[in-house]
């Protein structure tokens, strides 16, 4: 049983503030938006209920729908992609290899540059005027295309692409901060026992990586939600609805559309969606503390 | 929300009242704009020289991009502090801000200024709200053209402007054949609406176009009309290259300069960037409205007024819209912006042939509004969607698609 606290009168004053915020920025400002989003509001908020009318016209739209695949294709493959390639940067680099610290700042700069940026980039390399098929068929091989961000069924994966790339260097970073708190004593133990490196990768390293590569998906999947700046950057939505996301649907809908109806319910119900994959983690770990105070 | 409004602006009086008494000697405006090309800066400019010469202070708040600027317009509005003027379209675009009592009315101006007089009557409509002029009207935009480089012309062995679509058509095969990239085309969903749109008048005139947008008329003339329109339109894939797809306009207009591509559907605000590459019209690229087509669709650009509870602005307000509606201001504005002068009563002689052109076209009220004028801008979006889809999609199956373009209106 937990013990019950006398809740303290000068730190209770000291938590208002932040209360406060709590409260009424986030809380507040969810409410407002989801009363809205019952309204028939358009340029201005108004007061005319309109019930789920704005949830029906959402799920008619091509878009919508169109973002909400799309985001989830771009979310999976961007997680594990930079997960994937992350722990395999770090494993070479663990290596005790020469110019490691050159290499992790490498890998880690892109990193620090702004998702507007890796769009442009990304958007200029796989322009087939412009980018790499361009010079490789300058180059003299004619029929070489590489055409993804104008391509509607690789648009998605030309994303992907930029994405890992300037989220591999994350993972790296935190996974390899992982593999140097192992004990060296492992290592020792297992080589005596004749196992090869990539099988001490995997059955003895990775398992130990467990926390930290589940804060690297969960700071990348908190990304995914957000994810606006990099398709603006990179093929504002288009080929046709081919990269469309929810972000940017509500966003269009929010100033360039005035349709504040319905951006406020794509907004709702991308908070639903967020609230119902998470619950279940939360509850989970809720469930397990309780367990272990019990014990 | 009406009265958290209310209580905003009145919020915005009391600020006002207490601010220093610095803005009463001097007639101040705050202006937001999205004018910040070089062409644009420069139209800008002329209004604002004007404006200081009769005693004006300026503050100028641009942002780039048209979509930034209504934003931060809108949360400026919101936030119950807004600019002493906005650019903007004229039409529906305005009409929520009027309908909220959140713009001042410039009757008083426009009447001393016989604006009923001088300007087109479908514009004057346009500017007025429930019988008061609200807005100030700058320039006027063609969006019918088709830009042509006279080098990629002449390679190819075209000499005539084509006169049909057929001709036109059989143009672009030439201009294939000659390896020349047909058509520069700027695959992004607001040009190629414009595109859609000019097609579309040139298929089913000027009455069929406004029963369309205005009347919403889904009759079988109309629906023949988009079949007509969307079967030239997805003929057009075929004639362009595979960098289309996001292409800004001004990269596109890049392509005509070079001679790398042929022709350019776009509005008159092209010829800017002709202009700043030392080209010259009629002589290294030419200007058609697009064959078949019986006038020209336009966009007018105003400004608009909110109300700031500032007297001093108020003044200003006033001020600024007879400038912008003073002639020579008006040609010198067009000059700079490459758009056509609003009133009809203005010296025309140092207009370039482009411009003459549109304004001969403006004057016969030979014209159509653009459909930001004359749909909201959820409607605009579902229209832009609508040709995005059609284009990109690929199909050719113009019945049912023609279906769904009345679907924007529901």
């Amino acid at each position: 049983m937990p013990i019950k606290r006398k809740p303290h009168l000068s730190a209770t004053f000291a938590l208002l503030p932040t209360w406060f915020v709590a409260v009424v920025v986030f809380i507040g400002t969810m409410a407002w938006s989801i009363r809205l989003s019952f309204t028939n509001s358009t340029l201005f908020p108004s007061s005319t209920y309109v019930g789920f009318t704005q949830y029906v016209k959402l799920f008619y739209s091509a878009k919508w729908l169109a973002s909400l695949q799309n985001v989830l294709i771009f979310g999976v493959l961007y997680v594990a992609g930079c997960l994937l390639l992350g722990f395999l940067l770090a494993a070479a680099l663990d290596r005790k290899i020469r110019f490691e610290s050159a290499f992790r700042t490498i890998f880690l700069y892109p990193y620090a540059m702004s998702f507007v940026v890796t769009g442009l980039i990304w958007q200029w390399m796989l322009n087939p005027t412009l980018g790499i098929q361009a010079s490789v068929r300058s180059l003299g091989w004619e029929t070489f295309v590489l055409d993804w961000v104008v391509n509607r069924d690789m648009a998605i994966y030309a994303l992907v692409l930029a994405g890992v790339w300037q989220g591999a260097g994350l993972v790296m970073v935190i996974a390899l901060a992982g593999m140097r708190g192992i004990e060296a004593e492992q290592w020792k133990a297992a080589r005596i026992d004749g196992i090869p490196v990539w099988r001490i990768y995997v059955s003895i390293i990775l398992p130990q990586l467990g926390p930290a590569l589940a804060a690297a998906g969960m700071l990348l999947a908190m990304g995914v939600i957000k994810t606006y700046d990099i398709v603006v950057a990179m093929t504002n939505g288009g080929p046709g609805n081919s990269t469309e996301v929810p972000a940017k649907f509500i966003m269009d809908n929010l100033f360039g559309r005035q349709n504040l109806g319905l951006a406020t319910a794509g907004a709702t119900v991308l908070v639903l969606g967020v609230i119902t994959a998470v619950a279940p983690f939360r509850y989970a770990i809720y469930m397990r503390n309780r367990a272990k105070g019990a014990a | 929300m009406k009265s958290m409004m209310k209580l905003l602006l009145t919020g915005a009086v009391f600020a006002g009242m207490f601010a220093p008494a610095l803005a009463d000697d001097k007639p101040t405006i705050e202006i937001m704009s999205s004018w910040t090309s070089g062409g644009e800066a420069a139209a800008l400019d002329i209004i604002k020289t004007e404006f200081e010469k009769r005693g004006g202070v300026w503050k100028d708040s641009s942002i780039a991009g048209f979509g930034a600027a209504d934003a931060a317009f809108q949360n400026r509005i919101v936030a119950g502090d807004p600019p002493g003027a906005k650019q903007g379209v004229i039409g529906l675009a305005a009409a929520d801000f009027v309908g909220q009592g959140l713009f001042n009315p410039i009757d008083d101006v426009a009447a001393a200024g016989k604006w009923a007089d001088a300007l087109p009557k479908s514009i004057y409509d346009l500017i007025s709200y429930d019988g008061k002029v609200y807005l100030a009207p700058t320039g006027a935009h063609g969006e019918s053209w088709l830009f042509y480089s006279k080098e990629a012309f002449a390679r190819a062995g075209i000499v005539e402007e084509p006169k049909t679509w057929d001709e036109f058509f059989a143009g672009l095969d030439k201009l294939k054949a000659a390896g020349i990239v047909p058509v520069a085309w700027g695959g992004q969903p607001w040009q190629q609406t414009k595109v859609f749109n000019m097609i579309l008048l040139s298929q089913v005139g000027i009455d069929g176009f406004l029963k369309i947008y205005v009347d919403k008329d889904k009759s079988e003339a109309s629906i023949e009309g988009i079949k007509k329109t969307l079967d030239i339109f997805g003929k057009l894939r075929g004639y362009v290259d595979d960098g289309a797809a996001g292409r800004n306009w001004n990269d596109a207009t890049a392509m005509l300069i070079t001679a790398k591509a042929g022709v350019q559907f776009m509005g008159d605000w092209a010829k800017g960037e002709f202009t700043v590459a030392g080209k010259e019209a009629g002589k290294d690229y030419g200007c058609m409205i697009v064959p078949e087509s019986p006038g020209m669709v336009y966009i007018a650009d105003s400004l608009w007024f909110p109300k700031t509870g500032d007297a001093g602005a108020d003044k200003a307000q006033k001020l600024l819209a007879e400038v912008v509606m003073d002639p020579a201001i008006q040609v010198e504005f067009s000059l700079k912006k490459g758009s056509v002068p609003m009133r009809a009563d203005v010296d025309k002689s140092k207009l370039d042939v482009c411009a003459q052109k549109g304004l001969e076209l403006m004057t016969a009220d030979n014209v159509v509004p653009d459909q930001a004028i004359l749909l909201t801008p959820q409607q605009v979006g579902l229209l832009d969607d609508f040709v995005d889809e059609y284009w990109s999609g690929g199909s050719n199956d113009m019945a049912s698609a023609a279906e769904n373009f009345f679907a924007i209106f529901e």
